[in-house]
């Protein structure tokens, strides 16, 4: 039975696995120790929890358990590595490499940097939504100290050339961040095969709770350290400090484990789901998707319906959660700031949904998406002005808009 | 962010969608918004001009739902009135029937603008002098 509403946004969050939140329950009552107790059973128990969990994630990502620093979420993992590694690194130079089409824990950790006196280089996508390999070399200085380029985007689900981008960052010596937020538990990451320094990453995104993250960290070939920005009890070797998040990270622990041996299955069950959902949507009329096709995460398309309104698209499929680059909402007005730097107009921008699949999205559903979009996106046009004037051969930049 | 009944009924049921022939001396036609704004409305009056009563009015809407259901119910409200009285039809009324949120707020004042220039068109058609906004949108 097909259950409404349906939920294809995972990639803002995903539901918990309930794996995930067996494994969770004890660590709220019965073993609620503090993991930093070192004198008394309640803590080692929490303690030996963390140190499975850690294992556990250490396991996903190919590194050691002890280059894990846990946080609460890939926005504190993102603003420990750019602020940490800035005022660790500060003798060395004052540069950064990052890219227009960061998520903005990335940006705005940026732009404090740049306030405190860094120089921060803001690489522009080509439309495919990649970074163009000569430009990021051209842009490294020796000022340069850290490079820091996403894994997969949250928005068009794009695969930057990881490999590639760190091998260019370890041949001049800079230290290479990714927010791999989207990528991992999704696709197979690698720290050692892909050349990673620093790596954020959520729980959330891979079916474990909200609120727990973790920063990877390199211990050699180089060895990196952060400046903390959370002082209290030096947890986390002196890298984050507060009292550990026992619960959640045995849930981010337990997510990483099923990730580990289930994410390349559901990879391709997921794109086949996908492709089938795109394939259909693009036999509408004047139907784009945004972003390499190529070299794109598994669950994830995003299309846009020109002359539809994405808020007015979203209204129209209501039984079905989706999100949209348009920004009707925000008090701006401006479309999605990734996909402008994609070099899509504002308008495409504005038209554009963003279908993330999950581990619990079925064919029916995806059945119900594609009939349900088909609908809206023709009942929506029928009352459209542009799409009126499109038909009618009219060119709708040639129009004097009353822009307002 | 939930949308107000009154909206959702005008997002599933809008009224008077359509176009006019905007070449028709009684035909008044408002374009207004910009695709690179999220939002573009026509908003278009047809004049009995015997009675000097709008006869008809139809819309077409790119927008979010609420800037659907401003322009819907726009129409709804010019039928049947004087040029002069739809001229008097203000953008807070249009938020207050709709309950519309703040952020929503610019969608009432795209339906305002719409109705006006739709006049403005008329009365340009029928040799009158254009009518000043006092109001200033932007």
């Amino acid at each position: 039975m097909l259950k409404l509403p349906i939920y294809l946004d995972n990639n803002a969050t995903t539901p918990m696995d309930p794996r995930v939140l067996e494994a969770m329950l004890p660590y709220f009552n019965e073993r609620f120790g503090n993991a930093a107790s070192r004198n008394h059973s309640f803590g080692w128990t929490a303690e030996e929890a963390v140190d499975y969990a850690r294992e556990q994630v250490a396991a996903l990502i190919n590194c050691s358990a002890k280059e894990i620093i846990f946080t609460s979420g890939a926005t504190e993992s993102d603003n420990l590595a750019i602020k940490g590694v800035y005022e660790m690194y500060g003798a060395k130079g004052n540069h950064i490499i990052t890219a227009t089409t960061e998520h903005k824990a990335i940006l705005d950790a940026c732009k404090i940097a740049q306030k405190k006196g860094a120089e921060v280089t803001y690489l522009n996508p080509g439309r495919d939504g990649l970074i163009d390999l000569n430009e990021l070399e051209a842009a490294i200085t020796d000022k340069t100290i850290l490079i820091s380029i996403m894994y997969g985007n949250n928005e068009i689900g794009v695969i930057q050339d990881i490999p590639a981008i760190s091998a260019i960052a370890k041949k001049h010596g800079v230290l290479f961040h990714t927010d791999a937020t989207q990528a991992v538990g999704k696709i197979p990451v690698d720290v050692v095969a892909d050349g990673i320094d620093l790596m954020s990453f959520s729980a959330h995104k891979m079916y474990g709770p909200k609120g727990v993250g973790a920063l990877y960290v390199r211990r050699k070939n180089p060895r990196v350290k952060v400046t903390s920005q959370m002082d209290g009890g030096g947890h986390e070797r002196g890298m984050r400090s507060g009292t550990l998040n026992v619960p959640g990270i045995v849930g981010l622990g337990k997510a990483c484990e099923i990730a580990k041996n289930e994410m390349v299955d559901e990879a391709i069950r997921l794109s086949a789901m996908r492709d089938k959902l795109e394939k259909e949507l693009l036999t509408i009329e004047e139907a784009y998707v945004n972003g390499s096709i190529e070299r794109r995460l598994p669950h994830v398309t995003n299309i846009s319906f020109k002359f539809v309104e994405g808020e007015g698209l979203m209204m129209g499929v209501k039984d079905i959660a989706v999100s949209s680059g348009s920004a009707c909402t925000s008090a701006s007005l401006e479309p999605s700031y990734v996909l402008k730097a994609l070099g899509l107009d504002d308008e495409l921008a504005h038209s554009s949904l963003r279908f993330g699949l999950g581990r619990f999205t079925t064919d029916e559903e995806i059945e119900y998406t594609i009939g349900h979009v088909k609908t809206a996106v023709d009942k929506l046009r029928e009352m459209s002005p542009l799409w009126e004037m499109f038909k009618e051969g009219i060119d709708l930049k040639s129009v004097a808009w009353q822009e307002h | 962010m939930a949308y107000s009944d009154k909206v959702i009924d005008h997002y599933n049921n809008p009224r008077n969608i359509g176009t006019l022939d905007k070449s028709s001396e009684n035909v008044g036609t408002g374009l207004v918004g910009a695709p690179e704004c999220g939002d573009v409305m026509r908003l278009q009056i047809e004049v009995d001009d015997s009675t000097g009563l709008i006869k008809d009015a139809k819309f077409k809407t790119f927008g979010c739902g609420s800037a659907i259901a401003s322009s819907s119910l726009a129409t709804e409200w010019l039928k049947g009135k004087t040029v002069d009285e739809a001229l008097k039809i203000d953008n807070m009324a249009i938020v207050e029937e709709l309950s519309l949120p703040p952020v929503k707020i610019h969608c009432s004042v795209l339906a305002e603008d719409a109705i006006k220039t739709a006049i403005n068109d008329y009365r340009v058609k029928k040799g009158l002098e254009p009518i000043e906004d006092t109001k200033k949108h932007y």
